[in-house]
């Protein structure tokens, strides 16, 4: 198995090249751009057969995708920020068509202002749209989940988007060894996308078509019920691509140290590093600490998330997006899948790392500080140079 | 005995949910028969939408897929993206959008298909207004013509602004071929169909969609309606090929275009200076249409086969 030294943003076009994908369309932004750059010299190389639509926005760019998906082809795009809010409509039809597409998202903080760190506001402003999104810590794991999430969006029981995001420039633009599969490894976990379910020209067939509230609900329920197969789903995805890589990342929460801890940080991508090391440090020095690393944000884990808690005293949920009116988005997930477990423990919700502010050891160390001997809050805003605000429950 | 040159075999089904004497139903049913059953359509939001029915059920014999309304020219450019990488030499794609969702909110996916040299068809059907959602003024409404948003009142007489020039911008996008079509005049329809079918390229028709709801004459005077508006010179029948202008019905004399303005009520408000200024506009149009033709005239004359003169 071959290693290169290569950026978050060229593990998404490898895994693209590895995945055999014969549509790509995309539209440039930053800092997502170097992905389809590497993938548009794979195909002008004659590396990559695959055709390479070059559209005139990200609105178009996934409509390509979506109509090449609904005549049978596996189908890539890639983005960030104000692309993917452009993409929001498309982002409907992706999966109320069912249309197995992977997207790459790397994270890029909302303008105004213009800002192009990261921020998870893009992808969370799409939680609602029916598309499974994972979240990635490192460049080697932004591959494998690219590799995994066309196998889960093809699988017949799910047939839903799936997209794989990565933090602008944290992984986007930082170099690290990546182990690069065998294309016949890849062959092995990801066979040709199954041709049932398209368009069959010649015959008589609507894709999308309209209808009332006769039928309107079933079509619901069926996304509903494929969104529900994705766990399950995953579970025997991760098993086969350890069997053939040796790697997994742990499930949709993979976690850290966490067994019994006094005090639990979740946390979403590349925080997760940061805060991991954190843990050792704080373990050294005897606290009980620990580390929930949320990979799966849609469906949220809910059964794997009470799992973790149950044996937790404290939880603290890093967001790195704020959804205004009711606080830090995961943080929301977390207390809502708590809500009806037994033993659950008080959730604190993180503010840290907007718009492409470092999320530091020392902040880390301040929110484990927080969950160890504060009282429970509502929403702690990290490093704000404003003033620090802290508003409490009740 | 008369050569019937309009394929028999009918793709487009009975038991479509269009109004009585719609152009667009017509001109899809045209469409199909010059392109077959091998075609895969994408459909935005429009009347079409619903005139092929809805699920479980499907008025047309062909792929049918459905996009959202300003994504038409980059749906077709999926379809035929898929299709060449998966191998699919014998199908047609084709847009079918309507004139609010081509030349309004469409424009940029259609601008962004024919500069990518896109092997697909777009057609746009103009009924001149957005119809399915109740007679609004789209870029494509005439001047003086009455609307929803367009309305007549004592100060006011419809839409103040000209028509958007759609066969003028697709042009200047240089497409592989471009042609207008009426269904008021199926061979000269079928015809163009059938030839933009061997073409490669991106492809575009401007299609004559007559609304008799909309337009508010009755529903039985569709045809008619499309004879007065090529004969009197407001939807003149081209193609444009690699750049040269062929004229494909010759008019000698062209009809007052008051005969067309009055048959039908969403121009009732327009006095007679409104309508003196629409037949000059109307007349230099298609001075200028024939002069183009002429240049583009190969040096020996060879009459276009359908040419007629008018009634």
């Amino acid at each position: 198995m071959p290693q290169k030294v290569i950026s978050g943003n060229q593990a998404q076009s490898y895994a693209a090249l590895l995945a055999d994908v014969q549509v790509i369309s995309a539209y440039p932004i930053t800092p997502q751009t170097t992905i389809v750059e590497k993938l548009a010299d794979f195909v002008a190389s004659g590396e990559l057969k695959a055709q390479f639509i070059k559209v005139e926005s990200e609105h178009s760019a996934l409509q390509v995708c979506v109509s090449a998906s609904a005549l049978g082809a596996r189908t890539y795009t890639a983005t960030s920020s104000q692309g993917l809010l452009l993409m929001h409509e498309l982002m409907h039809w992706a999966s109320g068509l069912r249309a197995p597409i992977v997207m790459g998202v790397v994270n890029r903080a909302v303008a105004p202002p213009w800002n192009i760190g990261a921020d998870h506001t893009d992808t969370i402003a799409q939680r609602d749209t029916g598309w499974v999104q994972f979240y990635a810590e490192s460049n080697q794991e932004v591959l494998d989940t690219v590799l995994q999430a066309f196998r889960l969006a093809e699988d017949p029981a799910v047939r839903l988007p799936v997209m794989v995001n990565e933090d602008a420039f944290y992984l986007s633009h930082t170099y690290e060894p990546v182990d690069i599969p065998e294309h016949a490894q890849v062959e092995r976990f990801l066979p040709a996308r199954d041709a049932r379910a398209v368009l069959i020209p010649g015959k008589a067939m609507r894709v999308g078509s309209f209808t009332g509230p006769d039928h309107y609900v079933e079509f619901r329920y069926e996304l509903a019920k494929a969104t529900a197969a994705v766990l399950p789903t995953l579970r025997n995805v991760e098993e086969d691509y350890e069997r053939i890589t040796g790697r997994s990342h742990g499930g949709p929460i993979a976690t850290y140290r966490a067994e019994g801890a006094d005090a639990v940080l979740l946390t979403m991508g590349t925080a997760s590093t940061t805060a991991r090391r954190v843990v050792d440090e704080l373990r050294a020095e005897g606290k009980k600490v620990g580390l929930a690393k949320l990979r799966l944000f849609r469906p949220f884990p809910v059964a794997e998330c009470r799992a973790v808690a149950r044996s937790v005293g404290r939880l603290g949920v890093v967001d790195r997006s704020y959804t205004f009116g009711t606080g830090g988005p995961a943080a929301e997930e977390v207390r809502a899948a708590l809500y009806d477990a037994p033993d659950r423990p008080s959730v604190t919700s993180f503010l840290a790392g907007v718009g492409g502010r470092d999320i530091t050891p020392k902040m880390v160390r301040r929110m484990f500080r927080t969950l160890l001997e504060g009282p429970p809050t509502e929403t702690v805003w990290q490093d704000l140079e404003v003033e620090t605000e802290v508003t409490v429950h009740g | 005995m008369a050569k019937l040159t309009i394929p028999a075999e009918e793709w487009m089904y009975p038991g479509h949910a269009a109004c009585p004497g719609c152009g667009a139903a017509l001109s899809m049913r045209l469409l199909l028969k010059g392109l077959g059953p091998r075609t895969i359509a994408s459909i935005p939001a429009c009347c079409w939408t619903v005139i092929a029915t809805p699920y479980p059920t499907t008025a047309l014999g062909v792929n049918v897929m459905d996009n959202p309304i300003e994504a038409t020219g980059a749906s077709i450019s999926g379809l035929r993206a898929a299709a060449d990488a998966l191998g699919m030499k014998d199908v047609t794609v084709v847009g079918f959008a309507g004139d609010g969702g081509t030349v309004d909110i469409g424009l940029q996916a259609l601008s962004g298909m024919l500069e990518r040299r896109t092997d697909a068809i777009y057609v746009m059907y103009d009924n001149e207004a957005y119809m399915n959602t109740g007679v609004q003024r789209s870029g494509a409404t005439p001047e003086g013509a009455w609307t929803t948003t367009t309305p007549v009142f004592k100060q006011t007489h419809g839409k103040t602004e000209p028509k958007k020039d759609i066969m003028a911008i697709v042009l200047a996008h240089m497409p592989a071929y471009a042609a207008t079509l009426n269904p008021s005049f199926p061979e000269d329809f079928v015809g163009k169909v059938e030839k933009a079918k061997t073409i490669h390229g991106a492809r575009f028709f401007h299609v004559y969609a007559p609304c008799p709801p909309g337009w508010r004459y009755s529903s039985e005077q569709t045809i008619h309606m499309g004879r007065l508006a090529t004969d009197s010179g407001v939807f003149p029948l081209y193609e444009v090929e690699d750049g040269r202008y062929r004229i494909t019905r010759n008019v000698a004399r062209l009809r007052p275009v008051e005969e067309y303005l009055k048959a039908q009520g969403r121009f009732d408000a327009l006095d007679a200076a409104e309508v003196a200024t629409i037949q000059e506009r109307v007349q230099a149009g298609w001075e200028r249409l024939k002069e183009r033709a002429r240049a583009a005239a190969p040096p020996a004359p060879t009459p276009p086969p359908m040419a007629v003169a008018a009634p």
